[in-house]
């Protein structure tokens, strides 16, 4: 048997443009209605003139390990998926928005069809092995695809040796999304 | 967290701003908006969808793309995996498409304007009425003012087939607006430096650097794709940035350091580099020695251009220019200053721009990795040539420095106006150029020109402002549902040549401008573009060792990967008339310009006002993707702000997103406001906006009256009496605060 996967995402902000190529291939990829997206981009700028930074993020639901979602939905319809995602079934799902307040990421929304919905880190490509659509997309290949179970990656080893931080750890959800951060110097 | 002002995008706002325009578009969620059921979401594999791989049009990168057509309809456009300009990945623009293809405001109909009582409207015309209706005005101008009265401004890759149609009807005043203010004078200044041009892509071996200076670019907004991919992998690898900019850009983000740059300086900053290059001994002697000539011309120049002296023009501290080029220095030659494009800001864009090319030179960078590399085209052999008429001449520009090497921009675009203005022209044809908003003399000359002549042609895919003006529209189908001329002219490291082919078929009553422009050829009597384009293209693509059918499958043919670096003992030749690296320019100093790049004032603002800088979105390309409503979606590209520093709004009393009017020097105010975003990431100086919103055209019902439109605040430009470039950052604006 093949072993589990256990997917989530290392994000390099250091290349991140903030052009949001990853929201428009997400949209036109899963259908997002109009007025709606499932990952968004943050550019957060600090400091004064002239001594300024800046980050760069496209962000998503970041499929916590523990995830906050799925303790509070009431009827189930929020679940972890065998690789490791976290997933809604639409079926089960009546919009009752306990996850929107439970989540401490911001990443859901009621669709207009009444269920909730965000990033399902595009399960339906994983499952045909494919990246997802944000990921495929990305000019700057900021966004990587990796399984956590499979310790040879590139996009793991791109972690090393540099600031790398998960986003509101407080929190206690063990988030999926690995982030590193912009204040990097090139080629660390 | 301190978070900036305006560009962080809060999702809830999002939801809340973006869903007021739900009902307005809803025509739009039937064409893309498919909604899926279930757990999870509906397979891209469940046999009805076909890919069919062609070439973007959201900007002149012209990357490969991918689209995905199911039930007849595109549902997404991803990155080709075969071509080399996209390497499976696309800007946001490049997804756009089916915001273009799906526009309810499509022009469907070729139309014809009638004037009734005084008052002039459009009505339906068969295309046969429009053909019939189109040559004949051609005609008769051709037979009572010559050849000469007709000029064609295009903007686009289908134009090449009405380049041909005129070219047979003996006219050859062809004019694309971004030579003018884009690339024309970096082209010339490298072509006369190194006898060849920088190119597109720029040839800049960005992802072996280790130091790269940018003047003023602003790639992350400005997405050129492959160009992005390898900054990205630069970084990656190490690359260490450094950006001039009066503005803290998203690349000035990614710099290790940021040098808020005075506008208008930027000659004075090269040479003061120049001179620590000299002056400490820090240049590439052999290089210079061998194959460059007037070093000594450039040296007694730049003598005088002392980094203190620079500090006191450009702000940037001495200190720091010492710095920046002792490091470029300590890195060369794997290190480079990028060209840039859309360099042409004052009069002096060709010299800044040799002036880069010049320091370049200096690194002795020249094929070297992480240096300034020269790509190779993918050669098709040439095909039997048409016998076309003699013109009376061959290039119309009357600037000495004109390309003349680049067939399809005889003149300026800017000098077609003036020609229209003056009465010289007589009937205008325009390919994809929305004149009134790209023609960088300013909305009122443009509309000035419009007005003038006696007859104007518009062939565009949607109702762009010009449309407003013209005799005659022919509406033509987007790039997703034609074929247009091969994209093999371009050099890269592997040469490729690349098909655009549809995707589906044209929808309303458009037609390709393939098909048009043989229609009207046929009308006018003339033998040009004599086989279909299916059997043009098969036979062009066959001489390239391939074929139609061959290349539609993965839409590029692919060469042998360019051959960058210099050998050991390589002796370089260059084709410039010394057969040297040029320095001194004999091309500059023969037509009477200064040999060696010379720093000039260009005039402050007048108190109260600021220079107006401009640049653009990731997620648009002007005009062009104004209306898209795809690609619009997104708050923060539905209108422009105006950036301001927090003194300067301070001094005029304006907050953050407060909506203002702007007025220019001359009085001109804006038609529309603007909101104001105050940053931080400014000069106190200067303001900036993205060129290409508020359009005042109410069929544009999308991109109607949201921002302001930049081109209307221009009323003071530049011309470069060497390339015939213009240039537009002499304008300036202040607030008019809302009653
Ligand atoms: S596509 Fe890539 S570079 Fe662009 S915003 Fe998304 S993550 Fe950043
Ligand atoms: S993983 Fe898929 S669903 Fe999630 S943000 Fe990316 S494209 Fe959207
Ligand atoms: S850079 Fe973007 S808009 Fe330009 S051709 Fe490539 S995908 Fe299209």
């Amino acid at each position: 048997m093949a072993k589990q996967k256990n997917y989530g995402m290392v994000i390099d902000t250091r290349v991140c443009v903030g052009c949001s190529a990853c929201v428009y291939a997400c949209k036109s990829e899963n259908s997002v209605p109009e007025g709606y997206c499932r990952d968004w981009v943050v550019q957060e700028t600090n400091g004064t003139y002239p001594k300024l930074s800046m980050e760069n993020r496209s962000e998503r639901c970041q499929h916590c390990e523990k995830a906050p979602c799925v303790t509070y939905c009431p009827t189930g319809a929020s679940h972890y998926a065998e690789d490791g995602t976290v997933q809604v079934n639409r079926s089960r799902c009546t919009g009752c928005k306990a996850c929107l307040a439970a989540c401490p990421y911001d990443a859901r929304f009621v669709h207009p069809e009444g269920y909730v919905d965000k990033c399902s880190l595009c399960k339906h490509r994983l499952d045909q092995g494919l990246e997802t659509a944000c990921v495929s997309v990305c000019p700057t290949k900021s966004l990587n695809l990796v399984d956590f179970n499979e310790p040879d990656q590139e996009a793991l080893a791109l972690m090393n040796g540099k600031e790398v931080y998960r986003q509101k750890e407080h929190a206690g959800t063990r988030p999926s999304l690995y982030w590193i951060s912009a204040r990097n110097k090139p080629g660390v | 967290m301190n978070m900036s002002h305006g560009q962080d995008l809060n999702r809830r706002d999002f939801i809340k701003i973006s869903s007021l325009f739900l009902a307005g578009s809803a025509a739009m969620s039937t064409q893309i908006g498919r909604t899926l059921s279930g757990n999870g979401d509906a397979l891209a594999d469940d046999g009805r969808e076909r890919v069919v791989h062609s070439f973007c049009e959201h900007c002149f990168w012209r990357c490969g793309i991918a689209a995905h057509v199911r039930d007849g309809k595109i549902y997404k456009i991803t990155g080709s995996e075969h071509h080399p300009l996209s390497n499976g990945r696309l800007c946001p623009r490049g997804t756009g498409g089916i915001g273009q293809i799906y526009d309810p405001d499509r022009l469907a109909h070729p139309l014809i304007r009638e004037k009734k009582g005084g008052k002039a409207s459009y009505r339906k015309a068969s295309w046969d009425e429009a053909i019939t209706y189109t040559a004949e005005k051609l005609y008769k101008i051709k037979e009572a003012y010559g050849p000469q009265a007709i000029a064609m401004l295009h903007h686009g890759f289908g134009y090449t087939f009405f380049k041909e149609m005129f070219k047979a009807f003996g006219v050859n005043k062809f004019a694309k607006p971004s030579y003018d203010f884009c690339c024309g004078p970096s082209h010339q200044a490298f072509l006369f430096t190194y006898g060849h041009e920088i190119g597109t892509p720029e040839g800049i071996d960005i992802i072996n650097s280790k130091y790269i200076l940018f003047f003023g670019t602003h790639y992350g907004e400005n997405m050129h794709n492959t160009a992005v991919q390898e900054i990205a992998e630069g970084i990656r690898r190490g690359l260490k940035i450094v950006v001039f900019d009066p503005r803290f850009s998203t690349l000035a983000g990614k710099a290790e350091k940021w040098l808020p740059i005075k506008p208008g300086t930027d000659i004075a900053m090269m040479q003061a580099l120049m001179n620590v290059l000299i002056t400490e001994n820090l240049y590439d002697k052999q290089f210079v020695a061998e194959n460059t000539v007037g070093f000594d011309e450039l040296r007694a120049e730049v003598e005088r251009m002392t980094p203190e002296k620079a500090a006191e023009i450009t702000d940037i501290p001495a200190e720091d220019i010492r710095e920046i080029a002792r490091n470029f220095a300590r890195y060369a030659p794997a290190a480079a200053v990028h060209p840039g494009r859309r360099t042409q800001w004052y009069a002096d864009g060709a010299q800044r721009s040799r002036a880069i090319a010049i320091l370049n030179a200096l690194a002795g960078n020249y094929k070297m990795p992480g240096g300034m590399v020269k790509y190779e085209k993918y050669k098709i052999p040439k095909g039997a040539p048409h016998h076309y008429p003699e013109y009376e001449k061959e290039v119309w520009s009357k600037y000495p420095l004109f390309t003349d090497i680049k067939p399809e921009n005889t003149m300026g675009s800017h000098e077609v106006i003036q020609q229209a203005i003056d009465g010289e022209l007589k009937a205008l044809f325009v390919y994809g150029v929305n004149v009134p908003e790209t023609i960088t003399m300013g909305r009122k000359t443009a509309l000035k020109a419009l007005g003038n002549v006696d007859f104007l042609a518009v062939v565009d895919t949607l109702p762009m402002e010009v449309t407003g003006y013209a005799d005659i529209v022919l509406p033509e189908c987007t790039y997703l549902e034609r074929y247009d001329e091969l994209d093999g002219g371009r050099p890269y490291r592997t040469p490729f040549v690349a098909l655009r082919q549809p995707v589906v078929e044209p929808m309303f009553d458009s037609k390709p401008g393939n098909q048009i422009a043989r229609m009207l050829a046929d009308k006018l009597g003339v033998h040009a573009l004599e086989d279909d384009v299916e059997t043009y293209l098969d036979k062009k693509l066959k001489r390239a060792g391939s074929s139609l059918e061959e290349v539609r499958k993965t839409g590029v043919l692919l060469g042998k990967p360019t051959d960058l670096y210099r050998k050991t003992g390589e002796k370089l030749t260059f084709e410039t008339p010394s057969g040297k690296i040029e320095i001194a320019s004999s091309k500059f100093r023969d037509a009477g310009f200064d040999a060696v790049p010379r720093y000039t004032k260009h005039p402050d603002a007048p108190e109260g006002f600021y220079r107006v800088l401009t640049g653009r979105k990731p997620m648009l390309t002007f005009g062009r993707t104004a209306n898209n409503r795809f690609l619009n979606e997104l708050p923060t590209a539905r209108e422009n702000e105006i950036w301001v520093n927090p003194q300067v709004a301070a001094k005029h009393q304006l907050s953050h997103g407060e909506q203002v009017h702007l007025k220019n020097q001359a009085g001109v105010v804006s038609e529309f406001p603007i909101k104001v975003k105050v940053t931080e990431r400014i000069r106190q100086d200067a303001v900036y906006m993205v060129h290409g919103y508020g359009h005042y055209f109410k069929k544009l019902k999308w991109a109607y009256g949201k921002g302001a439109s930049h081109n209307q605040l221009i009323s003071n430009y530049d011309i470069d009496t060497s390339t015939g470039a213009v240039g537009f950052e002499n304008n300036f604006v202040t607030f008019i605060k809302e009653a």
